[in-house]
């Protein structure tokens, strides 16, 4: 293949030959992926995969209105660079009008690191993480899991002369331990696959199926609870996505309020809790600028090549900010503020160890399954507990208990929590398809709603 | 000229422009690397997907894009242990490369393979061929055409008094792939699918609380005859029907929880008969491969042709054939023809779905079917078949099932759902719901989920609709393995009669 950036060029090139565009967006991503997964002990399906996806944006605009025609291709032969700017050139010429039509950034030139090679992975990425799972192999409980590398670069730039470069690595491992019918599982996320302490995981896996050498059956109902930061992640990503201003301002979220508006400046909770994203946040890091082939309520194809800067969606305790791109921001007389591609909520001082052991009787979760949204005007969501519900009583945990149904709000989780501990890195679990980046407390909510038992084990 | 097999018939080739690529020369070349590299058994696939998404909000477009995903993938077995690579040129040497990268693989792990791989057997495929049954290519309708129905569509109901925001969205998707193995086998397929749906909603911003509902046309293994026009769906009735209906939701009361007898229509009970049938049949989940992801399935081999899933008025079978139907194919991803099958006859477990692995696995002499890789970069994994529900011999319609019902709810069109990892516990919302009193509809309600164990709501099916209720629902978008693979699937069913589900009022469960 040619190196990426040449993509870049020849795409512009061509752009200006045919001539039937005012302006081009051309984002060009290389993507390495290398994944292990096994079952029962032995490894299952595994394999190596190298892509490029080249997006090409046309515009074409008419007095105040412009028109869009987007075309992805993953497509390496030289010879379909041409078709695909002819063709996006002439989507855009037979475009409606774009609703989010804003200036094009303007740029003077590509960043130090552009021409430099492309990283990449392979299946070399696993190799200590193969040799300590081979040991976990060896032992009486069953594995189950699954590694995953994926390094991609992305090169973006206009023909208003914006040229920026990002790579992203992510890496997660996942293992899911089994022993008769107790279920236990531990994750974590690896952008560099550097240092995996897979044999901290296996211990922990252990000491979880140890636990569940009692187990309790427990009815449905509302249980003292705590939450531990991946579950916290999954039910705050979630919340994150949905948080586009402008649904809250056209009354149909549960952002949302009363007599019109949104619900910016709502104080949740009196714990100084505070849910942001930043790209530059540490061990987190990803793209800090905006690169979008496709539009959405959270984001514009135009503001492509802006800055992503940090957002505090919610700021000690209060609804602080919606996602608006900068038409949208112009149109409701707001910020710009667009999330970036990881989530942080901090301000929790206490300990899990501590937490626990302040605890008389509860529930300590381990992850959650099935997340959907079940009334999206309260923001009601169920799904599962899932790999690990244990019971605490007078400060210890005594049993394992069945799973449950739960029926519950991460709007009115956060109004409930009554503590929370200091934040940590974790494996959000239900997401980790498209969000591994996250740090989370672990929260106490004083009445969890399990509305119904699940067999599953 | 037509290709036949599995009772469907197409009138169309595969484009030309697939066809011109080096697919044979391709083949040559990974096959004959992993040869000589070692493997056993090697296949390689040329797998393009092209998809085009447009969304448009309050009849304004938001989003538009044409994506052309291709590639080269080889799989092979090595010591009995599964390679894979896949590269996004179609190059000789590339596919050459990715067969050794796939070999390099297999050899690395498979001091890690605690099991060794083999194939049920599959007659030979020589050069065949497979397109599936559309009209019109919706890659050959210009994207401004498209956009301008929509835009005509959004129009219709945003004129409608009550109705304040309207999205409206189509899923096109195409997808060809040649198929070459090691024991001779080469197939070209190419099938077509769309997925429109338009959703209006209704705001009171006083209250600061909104209502909304989509419209019911099920994604479909057809071309753009499925949006343009009354012949596959009756969008003008439709279009015209949901404001009022929306009004009437909005006014409507909330819901009394408890147990409550339901008359599920089929495109409410599609959703249902996908997650609680169609996920727990899948052998690999039952025997543990998806543990740590997608999850089990209480229906264990143990169970097998033993355990009473549901009333005997319950009959599902799997198959890759129905005419218009998402996972409808002439063969799989492994080259195994497609067929039809029973998983449940009766009301007892009686079938799973199955790959070559998982056949031989289960002691059978072939796989029906079932393996499926969503791109080129992704393994071959078991991927569900339509699983469907079968009317009965009595051709009882939905108002007879109604008339049945002294107190209940006849639940209309998908929303939300959700189910355990051992496809025990689920809990569903829908589009609309219906008091029936007397064994009448007696109008709306609201706030609705329902939520059971799978056998206890399988075995409380009194009875099903006849013929004349089958429809055929589905979904572009389920999800399983990792990483992350997305396959369409279809499932049919006639209206049907629960007694007693546990009815909650969602209100309440939100502690309000």
């Amino acid at each position: 293949m040619i190196p990426a950036q040449d993509v870049v060029d020849l795409v512009l090139q061509s752009a200006a030959k045919h001539g039937r565009a005012d302006e081009t967006i051309v984002i060009v991503t290389d993507r390495a992926e290398a994944s292990l997964r096994w079952a029962g002990n032995s490894m299952t399906t595994n394999g190596v995969s190298s892509s490029r996806s080249t997006a090409v944006i046309s515009i074409v605009r008419r007095e105040d209105t412009a028109h869009i025609g987007a075309l992805r291709s993953s497509l390496v032969d030289l010879a379909a660079i041409d078709g695909l700017v002819a063709a996006s050139q002439q989507a855009a010429q037979t475009a409606p009008e774009a609703r989010d039509a804003a200036p094009l950034l303007t740029g003077s030139g590509a960043p130090a690191d552009w021409g430099d090679p492309v990283p990449g992975t392979g299946a070399g990425a696993f190799a200590e993480l193969a040799r300590s799972l081979s040991a976990g192999f060896g032992r009486a409980d069953r594995l189950y899991g699954f590694a995953h590398h994926i390094v991609e670069t992305t090169f973006l730039a206009t023909s208003t002369g914006v040229r920026r470069r990002f790579t992203q690595p992510t890496g997660s491992v996942e293992i899911n331990a089994k022993r008769g019918d107790a279920s236990a599982w531990s994750g974590v996320s690896t952008p560099w696959f550097a240092e995996v302490p897979v044999n901290a995981m296996l211990g922990d896996l252990s000491a979880r199926l140890d636990w569940a050498r009692r187990s309790v059956e427990l009815p449905a109902g509302r249980y003292e609870t705590l939450m531990p930061p991946s579950t916290v992640a999954d039910m705050m990503i979630y919340l994150g996505w949905s948080m586009d201003g402008r649904g809250a301002q056209e009354g149909r979220t549960a952002l949302s309020a009363p007599g019109g508006g949104t619900r910016v400046g709502e104080k949740l909770t009196d714990l100084p809790l505070t849910m942001y994203s930043d790209p530059f946040a540490p061990g987190l890091e990803c793209s800090p600028f905006v690169h979008a082939a496709t539009g959405s309520e959270r984001m514009s194809v135009f503001d492509n090549g802006m800055d992503i800067g940090r957002v505090d969606w919610i700021r000690d305790g209060a609804i602080s900010a919606l996602a608006y791109p900068r038409a949208a921001a112009a149109e409701f007389g707001t910020d710009v503020a667009v999330p970036a591609d990881n989530l942080l909520m901090t301000g929790g001082t206490a300990d899990l160890a501590g937490m626990v052991a302040a605890t008389e009787r509860g529930l300590l979760l381990t992850t959650l399954w099935y997340i959907r949204t079940v009334d999206p005007t309260t923001f009601l969501l169920t799904g599962l507990t899932r790999d690990g519900v244990y019971l605490i009583e007078d400060g210890e945990i005594t049993a394992a208990v069945n799973n449950f149904r739960f029926n519950e709000s991460p709007l009115d989780l956060l109004r409930r929590a009554t503590e929370a501990s200091r934040p940590e890195a974790t494996l959000p679990r239900e997401w980790s398809d498209w969000a591994t980046r996250a740090v989370m407390p672990t929260l106490r909510i004083p009445d969890f709603h399990m509305s119904s038992v699940s067999q599953a084990q | 000229m037509g290709y036949r097999y599995g009772g469907t018939v197409s009138s169309r080739d595969v484009d030309d422009e697939f066809l011109a690529l080096p697919l044979r020369q391709l083949a040559d070349a990974a096959l004959a690397a992993a040869r000589a590299g070692g493997a056993s058994y090697a296949d390689l696939r040329v797998h393009a997907v092209t998809t085009e998404i447009l969304q448009l909000r309050d009849g304004e477009l938001e989003s538009a894009v044409l994506d052309r995903d291709i590639g080269l993938a080889v799989r092979v077995i090595v010591n009995g242990t599964w390679g894979f690579a896949s590269h996004a040129g179609l190059t000789t040497d590339i596919a050459a490369e990715a067969a050794r990268h796939a070999v390099g693989v297999a050899v690395t792990l498979s001091a890690l393979n605690g099991e060794r791989i083999e194939l049920a057997d599959e007659p030979v495929y020589r050069d065949a061929t497979w397109v599936s049954d559309y009209r019109i290519d919706p890659f050959t309708v210009s994207t401004a055409d498209k956009i301008g129905l929509l835009e005509e569509y959004s129009g219709r109901l945003l004129a409608a008094d009550g109705v304040d925001h309207v999205s409206a969205m189509v899923n096109t998707a195409k997808e060809q792939v040649f198929y070459a193995d090691s024991f001779g086998s080469s197939i070209t397929q190419q099938r077509v699918r769309t997925m429109p749906a338009l959703e209006a909603v209704a705001v009171d911003a006083a209250a600061g609380t909104f209502e909304s509902m989509r419209t019911l046309a099920p994604p479909t293994g057809r071309g753009w005859e499925a949006v343009a026009g009354d012949d596959v769906w009756g969008w003008t009735a439709e279009l015209a029907e949901l404001p009022g209906l929306l009004a009437e939701k909005t006014k409507s009361p909330s819901v009394v929880a408890g147990p409550t007898d339901l008359v599920i229509d089929p495109t409410n009970l599609w959703l249902t008969i996908h997650e609680s049938i169609g996920h727990a049949t899948e052998y690999d989940r039952a025997i543990g491969y998806e543990a740590a992801y997608a999850g089990t399935s209480f229906a264990t081999p143990d169970k097998l042709n033993r355990m009473r899933y549901g009333s005997p008025a319950m009959n599902v079978t799997a198959d890759r054939t129905v005419e218009n139907g998402l996972a409808t194919i002439g063969y799989d991803t492994e080259g195994v023809a497609a067929q039809r099958w029973d998983l449940v006859r009766d009301g007892i477990f009686v079938g799973y779905q199955l790959d070559r692995v998982f056949a031989r696995k289960l002691g059978l002499a072939r796989s029906n079917g079932c393996s499926y890789a969503d791109s080129a970069h992704h393994v071959p994994i078991q991927r569900m078949p339509n699983v469907s529900l079968q009317p009965g011999r009595e051709d009882l319609s939905t108002a007879d099932l109604i008339s049945r019902v002294d107190t209940g709810l006849f639940i209309v069109g998908d929303k939300s759902w959700s189910i355990d990892m051992q496809r025990y516990n689920f809990q569903f919302t829908g589009q609309r719901f219906y008091r029936i009193r007397d064994g009448r509809l007696d109008g709306q309600v609201r706030d609705v989920a329902y939520q059971a164990t799978t056998t206890d709501f399988w075995n409380s099916m009194e009875a099903v609709g006849g013929p004349s209720t089958w429809r055929l629902g589905g979904a572009f978008n389920c999800g399983k393995a990792q990483p992350g693979q997305v396959a369409a699937v279809s499932h049919g069913c006639p209206s049907a009669l629960f007694r007693g589900v546990n009815v909650l009022n969602t209100v309440e469960e939100s502690g309000r």
